[in-house]
């Protein structure tokens, strides 16, 4: 080809991001500022450093990005490597998000990742809130669900309830299961947040006690005896740890004896650890595909250099290959993406009881809530030395501590039951204060941008 | 080895190892080794497939280090091959990995019996013109041939064999074999066994479903002049009868046999694919046939002989509510059939070999039962060749698609992806593609653009109509897209393709679930890929 002369090591995104076009997003301004801009201001960060984000991680830094933050509170297994093409077997036990950004950073100059070796529960809002894009690789509907409600809970509504462009925190989601996976971009308040679809990822169906009990047909019934019932009979006190070999082998034993028992065939090792461990398989081509393509959907959120997708894209290659892109509709009443629930309070109502009001809020649930408003912590539950900080605003008064507006947004986090579950949850709520009037100190929807 | 078992653990659980084993033993070659190419296979070695054969005659310069995550700052200047050769193999130490300097398109005019060493050849951004030649070789010595290519925010992949034949099709829903329309004699024994009026509440709510509904069957059939349901109506009847056996609401046996009630109503006989494959003429074999279409000559006759008319019988049994001993016994009598049955196609098989002049025990018993316990789902992909694809392009279903709205960008990436090989082939570059300094003039001067854009367009209305298709379907905006991305290599569209690639090579190499069917183009804009079956 006559164009082997070199254009620079961005020769060939530049073609995407210097030049106009005409199936591009609607603020596309083609420019190598447009590069420079992307390269220095374009914060991203990536949730999970599995096998989602390592792919995401080697993306995101290919397509121009820079700056970028992953956290993972896991350490690298064994069964990782064939799959999370950044760790190696001298890695096993080291800290994913390190080794993965280590890596990245190796190969890719430029580049700048700042692991986070933690729970995404251990970071506050304000650590979520200095991104612009969130990648989420994540295997788990509990941490989709946790970062979701944390995405969504920045979004503002103006007077009219509609979200306000500058406070929305767009998301890319991936999953897969063996050959299959999705990928989606959420545009909290414009396309369906994680909760407003979340009979996309119905519950697990568990075994009923009674058939593990009295009447097992397969070896999956033989080992959650072992494991749910069993174990708790011989263990007392002592809980099951999946991760410890020995527990394993304990329960894989147990599991073979009552197969022995009733003539059931197919217990192994690995089919024990499997049912146990819900372990769901995976491989690092459908991981590479899903994860590129929300990488490339970051790039276009980012610096627009072609149209979205709206907003689903599942991909099964399980039987031939079938790709379709779904445009779901928000849940208009959705409790996450929408403007929040409203909870009219008196302006004597003192901290303390609001927070045992939440606790019986049929919207809400959270009965040991903490409380913050506009990122200062009201009330914590913990650590005990922010508790002991904090307790003493219990017993003022709500309408004090938000400094006498009318109205405004709290964010609560806690324990909430969902969906018959107790899981950590994030809520945003609107609060209103029956007869106080705003005296000009800060409307919400004015001071919205601070 | 424990370590490899672990190491794999999440893929054995896909593939088993007899799926690892197949890929340990292929042997893959890589034709350029871009992004597309590397990604491909950094998907394959980390899956441990047996040996990786790299050709590139490239050097690796700047613009490489942008778009291919298996080179860094030190590979400049030197050999492309080389350098993604040793990034891949840091991943997997159990891979064989080689590298051949030398330029693809060279390589298959001057050494075409290269490629008979490999089990498959995955050939990436390669221009039209090697891409037939390629082909040709591989079908020739039976090579599997993937062709992946990234393009702009475009990309297609196409897989290139003579016949490939799936006996683990394992589909995701498959209708269970339990014969319930049609039980053999220690099925029904078994049934008559069982008191469906019980007085013993325990037993009735865990009689298994399978048992109430042949027994229920058979009950309505005589009263039906020996009819099963089949209207609307009698099937609505026939589940108020079994409604109306319940003796207490939370009896799951019977909730599951009133869902599972259109079991006895199926038709007798083979699914509509499997006919397709038994009355294939490749069933009439001789010595040069393959083991697979020996199995499927022996299939034949056992269903149209001993079967009458159904396949053998799969044997397993899903889950439901039942007592164990239940549970078991019938377990045992589907167990039992399945074995009889295979035991028949195995003496058909035996059969056939001998008057093929075959050595009569030369397929393994375990081949004929897993055939037999797959039959209903096996499966024969056959694809043309790419040169008889361009040439002669099944003509309906490209109007078909140049008319539909949800085909229209992917026909038109499809047609636009060859006219840039024309292009390319005429103007030794790619449309949109100028040198260092007119690259970043293009932002204020479109000049350049407008005359490649046009030239481009002449090309694709050229392919069109030497088809006899209508060219005004082609949208403008599709070929100015192309002219845009100037024949860039973007990682995201490449690692995106290079993930579809490596699920096709995987389920090629280990034979298990069914390979994609036509041409996929990938839709880069707003991911509405298609596959086109022309
Ligand atoms: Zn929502």
């Amino acid at each position: 080809m006559a164009d082997t002369a070199t254009n620079g090591r961005w020769r060939d995104l530049d073609k995407l991001l210097l030049r106009p076009g005409n199936l591009v997003g609607p603020n596309f301004e083609p420019s190598p500022e447009l590069r420079d801009d992307l390269q220095t201001y374009a914060r991203v960060l990536v949730v999970g450093a599995g096998g989602l984000g390592c792919e995401l991680l080697k993306d995101l830094a290919l397509s121009g990005f820079r700056n970028l933050e992953v956290i993972d509170m896991d350490r690298i297994e064994v069964s990782n490597l064939n799959r999370q093409f950044l760790f190696r077997l001298q890695d096993v036990g080291k800290p994913k998000a390190e080794v993965a950004a280590q890596r990245v950073m190796e190969r890719v100059s430029g580049v700048n990742i700042v692991p986070h070796f933690c729970r995404i529960e251990d970071k506050d809002l304000e650590f979520y809130s200095d991104f612009n894009i969130i990648a989420l690789g994540l295997d788990s509907i509990e941490a989709r669900s946790y970062i979701n409600a944390v995405a969504c809970s920045f979004l503002e509504y103006d007077s009219d309830d509609n979200p306000m462009e500058e406070t929305m925190k767009p998301m890319v989601d991936g999953g897969t299961e063996g050959f299959k996976g999705h990928a989606r971009v959420i545009l909290p308040g414009v396309t369906p947040c994680f909760e407003c679809t979340i009979w996309l990822f119905p519950p697990q169906v568990k075994f009923p006690l009674c058939t593990l009990a009295e009447t097992p047909r397969t070896a999956a019934h033989c080992i959650e005896y072992a494991h749910l019932i069993k174990w708790g009979e011989v263990h007392v006190g002592k809980s099951f740890d999946e991760d410890d070999p020995e527990h394993m082998q304990w329960v894989y034993s147990e599991a073979v004896k009552r197969a022995e028992l009733f003539g059931i065939l197919g217990v192994t090792y690995s089919f024990t650890q499997g049912v146990v461990k819900n372990i769901i398989p995976a491989i690092a081509s459908t991981n590479a595909l899903i994860s590129a393509a929300c990488a490339l959907e970051a790039l276009k959120i980012a610096t627009g250099c072609s149209k979205t997708m709206s907003n689903y894209l599942t991909y099964n290659g399980l039987e031939g290959l079938h790709t379709k892109v779904t445009e779901f509709v928000r849940d208009k009443d959705c409790l996450v993406c929408g403007p929040g629930v409203l909870i009219e309070l008196d302006t004597s109502t003192t901290l303390q009881k609001f927070i045992d009001l939440l606790g019986e809020h049929p919207k809400v649930r959270m009965p040991k809530a903490s409380v913050a408003h506009r990122g200062e912590n009201l009330y914590m539950q913990a650590p005990p030395i922010l508790e002991e900080m904090t307790r003493s605003n219990l017993q003022v008064s709500l309408y004090n501590l938000m400094g006498k507006l009318a109205r405004d947004v709290v964010h609560v986090t806690g324990a909430a039951a969902v969906n018959g579950k107790t899981a950590s949850s994030l809520r945003k709520l609107r609060i209103v204060f029956r007869g106080a009037t705003n005296d000009g100190v800060a409307d919400m929807d004015t001071a919205g941008g601070a | 080895m424990v370590e490899a078992k672990n190491k794999y653990d999440r893929q054995l659980r896909i593939w088993g190892e007899q799926g690892q084993a197949a890929l340990e033993s292929a042997s893959i070659c890589l034709l350029n080794c871009g992004p597309t190419g590397s990604e491909t296979l950094k998907n394959l070695v980390l899956g441990g497939v047996g040996s990786i054969t790299l050709v590139d005659g490239s050097r690796v310069e700047e613009g490489d280090l942008g778009n291919n995550f298996m080179l860094d700052a030190e590979s400049i200047g030197l050999s492309k091959a080389k350098c993604v050769c040793s990034f891949l193999q840091e991943l997997n130490d159990s891979v064989k990995a080689k590298f051949v300097e030398e330029s693809p398109d060279a390589l298959i005019d001057t050494n075409p019996s290269f490629f008979c060493q490999f089990t498959l050849v995955i050939a990436t951004q390669l221009l039209e013109t090697s891409v037939l030649k390629l082909d040709k070789i591989c079908r020739q010595s039976n090579i599997m041939l993937i062709v992946a290519r990234s393009y702009g925010l475009t990309g297609l992949v196409r897989i290139s064999l003579k016949e490939h034949d799936v006996i683990e099709s394992k589909p995701d829903h498959f209708l269970d074999d339990l014969r319930l329309h049609n039980p053999w004699p220690e099925l029904k024994k078994f049934a008559d066994s069982i008191d469906l009026n019980t007085t013993d509440p325990v037993v009735h709510k865990h009689t298994p479903y399978v048992v109430i509904l042949v027994k229920m069957a058979e009950e309505w059939t005589q009263r039906h002049g020996g009819c099963l349901p089949s209207t609307r109506e009698e099937k609505k009847e026939f589940k108020e009868l079994l409604k109306s056996q319940m003796l207490a609401f939370d009896e799951d046996n019977y909730k599951e046999a009133i869902e599972a009630s259109f079991k006895v109503s199926a038709l007798r006989g083979i699914s509509a694919h499997l006919r397709q494959i038994v009355d294939d003429s490749l069933v009439q074999v001789d010595s040069t046939s393959s083991d697979f279409w020996v199995l499927v000559a022996a299939l034949k006759e056992f269903i149209e002989n001993e079967g009458q008319g159904e396949p053998p019988l799969e044997g397993s049994l899903p889950d439901m509510t039942s007592l164990t001993e239940y549970y078991i016994s019938l377990q045992k009598i589907y167990q039992a059939k399945a074995e009889a049955d295979t035991a028949v196609v195995e003496y058909h098989t035996r059969n056939i070999l001998k008057r093929i002049g075959r050595d009569p025990g030369v397929i393994s018993k375990s081949y004929i039962k897993n055939f037999c316990r797959n039959a209903r789902k096996i499966t024969v992909c056959r694809y043309r060749t790419i040169e008889d694809e361009f040439t002669s392009p099944a003509l309906s279903e490209l109007q078909k698609y140049l008319t539909d709205e949800d085909y229209s960008v992917a026909v038109g990436f499809y047609i636009l992806l060859r006219a840039v090989d024309r292009f390319a082939a005429n103007y030794n570059r790619f449309p949109g593609m100028f040198d260092g300094s007119k690259a970043y003039l293009l932002v204020k001067s479109h000049s350049e653009m407008d005359d490649d854009i046009s030239r481009l367009k002449t090309i694709a209305v050229g392919i069109l109509s030497d088809l006899g298709c209508n060219s005004s379907a082609l949208p403008e905006d599709l070929i100015s897209e192309m002219c845009r991305c100037g024949g860039a290599e973007l990682h995201a569209v490449a690692a995106f393709i290079g993930g579809v690639a490596s699920q096709e090579v995987i389920k090629l190499i280990t034979k298990q679930f069914v390979p994609m069917s036509g041409t996929f183009i990938f839709n880069g804009i707003d991911h509405k890929s298609q596959l086109l079956l022309l």
